[in-house]
């Protein structure tokens, strides 16, 4: 364990019923970046996202956040977003907010009002009357609303329209803080997202089969890291 | 400043050819102020951090020099401006040559490629004598 990493996972393993999720996975991960988990659906990105927020227990294998075994201290220092679209219809935006927020100390209602703005979401809207990408930029800033030190989204680009897309990229870039933040986005379908990252992971079947600088990546193999998921995936 | 970045290359790599570029113009001027990291990163949607390294490494190139609380700014220095048009223009011509070689031409041959398009383009009126 070093001071820089963010997370450390050694042999992690989890196996469901009739699949085999992670199969003895390593990972470490340095503090202050923006990294991407790729891999098809069913690679075992959610699991092992889970499993570092506390949400699953591993068969196998250790997890250090910061140092520290997933307990409910860690999960103070986790903002998750999952892929499941968990918010209530019958809230209005503020009210969801008002709910959410009073779970965390580290909710800063300053942030929270730039990134209304900015995702152009108004407080007294229906979460029902919503489109997915008003509702997947709502969940984005249940996040970054926060300044937990770890930064989880899972599938944040699915489904939905390229203008949400694009105002959730924007707004990552504007509100992480590469000093005091790392985040870990999932996603199977990178499409122009890959500026947004620092680092990149491949995760093929339950193991980690690439990871490493995005600019590093680009610059040995002459290709786009969309090229070369295609490519390791195809 | 707008970038249609090529991913399959490294994207500081592409932020500082535009700073040159611009600079070789005349679009960017010695000692004026460039935008702050955080706004290029938000303005390109890219990560800041490469935004970071792309200045770190103009920095360290003279291109351009950041004054604590004040900002970024190009280069003082009058001279940047035909020394980065001179650079460019070697780089240029340096891989052109060298892509024209590996394809076989001689020089004149080159050379008479390079005359039959520019006179393709007058035709369009695509190039003027000035």
């Amino acid at each position: 364990m070093n001071l820089t990493d963010a997370l450390v996972i050694k042999n992690l393993t989890k196996k469901y019923p009739k699949v085999e999720a992670l199969k003895g996975l390593d990972l470490t991960l340095s503090k202050g970046q923006i990294c991407g988990l790729l891999g098809p659906n069913g690679s075992g990105k959610s699991t092992l996202l889970k499993s570092v927020v506390g949400l699953i227990k591993p068969d196998n294998g250790s997890i250090e956040i910061f140092g520290k075994s997933p307990s409910r201290h860690t999960k103070a220092m986790i903002a998750f977003v999952p892929e499941i679209d968990s918010l209530y219809r019958w809230m209005t935006i503020d009210q969801t907010i008002k709910f959410i927020s009073s779970f965390y100390d580290d909710w800063e209602v300053e942030r929270e009002r730039e990134l209304l703005d900015f995702m152009r979401l108004e407080r007294d809207k229906k979460v029902s009357s919503l489109s997915k990408g008003m509702r997947a930029r709502l969940k984005l800033i249940l996040a970054l609303a926060r300044t937990a030190p770890l930064i989880l989204l899972d599938e944040p680009f699915s489904g939905i329209d390229p203008a949400s897309r694009d105002r959730i990229v924007e707004g990552i870039i504007r509100q992480f803080k590469s000093e005091d933040q790392t985040m870990i986005i999932s996603t199977h379908s990178l499409g122009d997202t890959e500026q947004l990252f620092d680092s990149v992971i491949f995760l093929d079947e339950g193991i980690i089969s690439l990871q490493g600088n995005a600019e590093d990546l680009r610059l040995q193999h002459g290709k786009s890291i969309n090229d070369l998921f295609k490519e390791v995936f195809a | 400043m707008n970038i249609d970045f090529n991913t399959s290359t490294p994207i500081y790599l592409q932020i500082i050819l535009e700073f040159k570029r611009q600079i070789a113009v005349g679009v960017l001027k010695p000692g004026e102020k460039v935008p702050s990291q955080r706004d290029l990163a938000a303005l390109l949607k890219v990560n800041a951090n490469t935004v970071q390294r792309a200045y770190r490494e103009m920095e360290t190139l003279g291109m351009v020099e950041t004054l604590r609380g004040q900002g970024t700014f190009v280069c003082q220095d009058e001279k940047i401006v035909e020394e980065t048009r001179t650079e460019m223009l070697k780089d240029l011509v340096d891989d052109f040559v060298h892509a024209m070689r590996s394809l076989g031409l001689t020089q004149e041959e080159t050379v008479k490629e390079v005359e039959q398009m520019f006179q393709k383009l007058e035709l369009k009126g695509e190039v003027s004598d000035e």
